[in-house]
């Protein structure tokens, strides 16, 4: 609907009048009107926000439509959740199957991650300030008791479900070709994450941390040829003063540089590291063809033939050296040394 | 469907009895032989045990979950292997399915709402862990007052735990740099192409058995480190009151001493001659490994059966003789898949992480040998 004030016909009108009929504060009112309703248009369009240029501009696609485009182009034009595909396989939801500890592992990293960045504005690496910060943390800071508690959890969390992960992707075999590259990827990131968790552990600067830290770091001392009390080391002049120990604590005992040294792998130089590994672990799981599973099962009979059996199955204790029939699809022969089976 | 059911409730009957059994002996030990229950209370309750007290329920949770999709499939596949025309047609799964269902589902809304999902119970978790637990905080670092017992952070527990049995250079610094890279060379030394994808046991039975053997030692050492190593490291049983005064007496010999000190006359020299020491040594780190390779090479072959089923007319040495000569022909085919450089990496980090563990915690524990190899620079 037009606003009446634009008419042209009524506008022409008023000029033929002239000014004796419209005075001033008609006009005002007219114009007043007009606003008023042009106002009362856009306020209703803006009931559905959806319909705005400020809404469409953020969002490409609607998520509430169910048809399976707009399904697809939800995960296709969204950063956050590109890496998934847009269909999986019907199975694959399954918690049983998954058990859903790589998701949490990595849920577990945000949650760090978020908990981390806020207690790193209460907390300073030098040996007079980290301890009483804890203290302060602890006491004074709002929620800050329930800060810490939670990246503390958290931490312990992340550490069981990476090997639950992990347990589960050998259970399913789905470490196999041809994800066995990713299945490495996975091995650092495990190593990362306990790395993680132990350089934080020097950080309250307690007796608890500091003897870990101590009972943790004095086993470098004996790396071989690295470390001043390992085999070889000696010979190849490792002292407690330039060892591979020497090295990790910034110092020949647990102190203010071991503090800053922890501190700094463990807010910057890890995450860092692990940020770029897990980037790669997720990138190759699309890469290697998404989840492997739930598979169908495959059958013994059809495992591809093997050009040429390896020695092996005919050295040491194989009954007679009898070679299993894998070239050709003929019965396995009897073996007269194995008992038959009832 | 509704006999496998069946099937299923029949075969965890005993698995039952088992956890029956396990809980009686549970109470009885707690009844006859917990002497300090305050002790006790104090490990499992402090904060920073919380999550070792889960491992316990967790993983074998975790293990049962597994183990029982396993067998439902092993089951599927024993039933498709003697059916060669339902394989043809089955859709090879344990899982429901009709003819006209979608193969695929839309990640949106069917899997982002269960990661969304999964994402609020662990932060649900977490709030009411943080809210009824505290972090620990000791007292400030003091370098002149040693904690004890001073205990690494529970994961690292099975490494410390292994400096009992071994000497910081292998218990720190080989063996977890053994452990890495092993676990790293695991997909390439596994030449099954079958059971990608799916629980299986039936057809992986070498490979998770090895993968568990790692896996389930490393817990057990965890909870060793958590709930048993006391003041001074000493072993104490759950139950038995932390003692600071405690002391043990420990032998704490070496094998070449030993051997010098058994055999009739004019050995001692091995118990003094550093070059004999050391040749000794390396001859029994060399048999070990020629041992362990033996029984790895069995134990991938052998075909675990019923001892009933061997033949009862047989003498009964070679009864067991047969019943571990019982070869399993699927491995064979495995095996005659596997090459060289597979099979000998396998069996090195087999021997010396998988077997030299056990054995040197037997060797200790029972026999109380610190060393079997003894040179001028490294001890093992």
């Amino acid at each position: 609907m037009e606003p009446e004030g634009s008419d042209p016909k009524v506008t022409a009108k008023q000029e033929e009048k002239g000014t004796q009929s419209t005075s001033l504060t008609a006009r005002v009112r007219e114009e007043g009107l007009a606003i008023k309703e042009q106002a009362t248009e856009e306020i209703k369009n803006l009931r559905d926000p959806r319909d705005t240029q400020l809404w469409k501009s953020i969002f490409r696609v609607s998520h509430d439509r169910s048809d399976p485009r707009n399904r697809s182009l939800a995960i296709l034009s969204n950063v956050f959740l590109h890496l998934h595909p847009a269909k999986i396989n019907r199975d694959a939801v399954r918690y049983n199957f998954t058990w859903g500890m790589g998701g949490i592992t990595f849920y577990l990293f945000i949650v760090l991650t978020f908990t981390g960045v806020l207690l790193m504005f209460y907390y300073h690496p030098t040996k007079v300030q980290a301890f009483r910060d804890i203290l302060y943390l602890e006491h004074d800071v709002p929620f800050g008791k329930l800060l810490r508690n939670m990246h503390r959890w958290a931490a312990h969390l992340m550490i069981i479900t990476t090997w639950l992960h992990m347990f589960r992707v050998v259970l399913t075999g789905s470490y196999k070709r041809p994800r066995e590259f990713n299945w490495c990827v996975g091995v650092v990131l495990l190593v990362l994450t306990m790395l993680l968790s132990f350089t934080g552990y020097l950080l309250p600067d307690d007796q608890l941390g500091f003897w870990a830290v101590t009972v943790g770091t004095n086993m470098a001392r004996a790396t071989p040829m690295l470390g001043s009390e390992g085999p070889f080391g000696p010979q190849l002049g490792m002292t407690p003063f330039n060892d591979v120990r020497f090295g990790l604590l910034g110092g020949s005992v647990v102190d203010a540089n071991a503090l800053l040294r922890s501190y700094i792998w463990h807010c910057i130089g890890i995450p860092l590291v692990a940020s770029i590994f897990m980037a790669v672990h997720f990138w190759r799981i699309r890469k290697d063809g998404g989840i492997s599973g739930p598979a169908p099962v495959q059958l013994e009979a059809e495992m591809k033939p093997v050009k040429k059996p390896s020695v092996l199955v005919t050295l040491m204790g194989n009954g007679n050296g009898a070679k299993p029939q894998v070239t050709t699809g003929a019965k396995p022969k009897e073996e007269k040394r194995v008992t038959p089976v009832s | 469907m509704a006999t496998e059911i069946a099937d299923r409730k029949s075969r965890f009957s005993l698995g039952y009895i088992i956890l029956i059994a396990l809980a009686i002996l549970l109470v009885l030990y707690g009844v006859f032989l917990v002497d300090d229950w305050h002790q006790l209370w104090k490990i499992t309750s402090a904060p920073d045990n919380v999550p070792i007290v889960a491992l316990l329920l967790i993983v074998p949770f975790f293990t049962w979950l597994g183990i029982r999709q396993a067998r439902d499939n092993d089951q599927l596949i024993e039933r498709l292997e003697k059916d060669p025309q339902l394989a043809k047609t089955h859709h090879r799964k344990t899982l429901p399915w009709r003819p006209g269902w979608a193969r695929e589902l839309h990640v949106w809304p069917f899997l982002v709402r269960i990661e969304f999902l999964a994402a609020v119970i662990v932060t649900v978790i977490l709030f009411v862990w943080s809210i009824l637990l505290d972090a620990p905080l000791e007292e400030p670092a003091n370098p002149n007052l040693t904690m004890n017992p001073s205990k690494a952070p529970w994961y690292f527990l099975g490494l410390q735990e292994m400096l009992v049995y071994f000497d910081p250079w292998i218990a720190g610094v080989v063996m977890p740099s053994l452990l890495i890279v092993g676990l790293m060379v695991f997909p390439y030394v596994d030449s099954n192409p079958l059971g990608n994808g799916y629980y299986s046991l039936k057809q992986r039975r070498f490979a998770v058995g090895m993968f568990g053997w790692g896996f389930f030692m490393w817990i057990i050492l965890i909870i060793i480190g958590t709930f048993i190593r006391g003041p001074g490291w000493i072993w104490f049983w759950p139950g038995q009151n932390w003692d600071h005064n405690a002391v043990v007496f420990d032998k704490n010999r070496d094998l070449h001493e030993i051997i010098a000190g058994w055999w009739p006359a004019g050995l001692g020299w091995l118990g003094t001659n550093w070059a004999a020491k050391a040749i000794f040594g390396a001859l029994v780190v060399g048999g070990f490994f020629i041992i362990g390779g033996l029984f790895f090479h069995w134990l991938m072959l052998w075909k675990p059966t019923r001892f009933s089923r061997i033949d009862p007319s047989l003498p009964i040495h070679k009864r067991i003789w047969k019943w571990l000569t019982t070869w399993d022909e699927f491995e064979k085919k495995l095996l005659a898949r596997t090459s060289l450089l597979q099979y000998l990496t396998f069996q090195f980090f087999a021997i010396s992480v998988l077997l030299a563990f056990p054995v040197k915690l037997l060797l200790r524990l029972v026999f109380t040998i610190k060393y079997v190899w003894v040179t001028p620079w490294f001890n093992v």
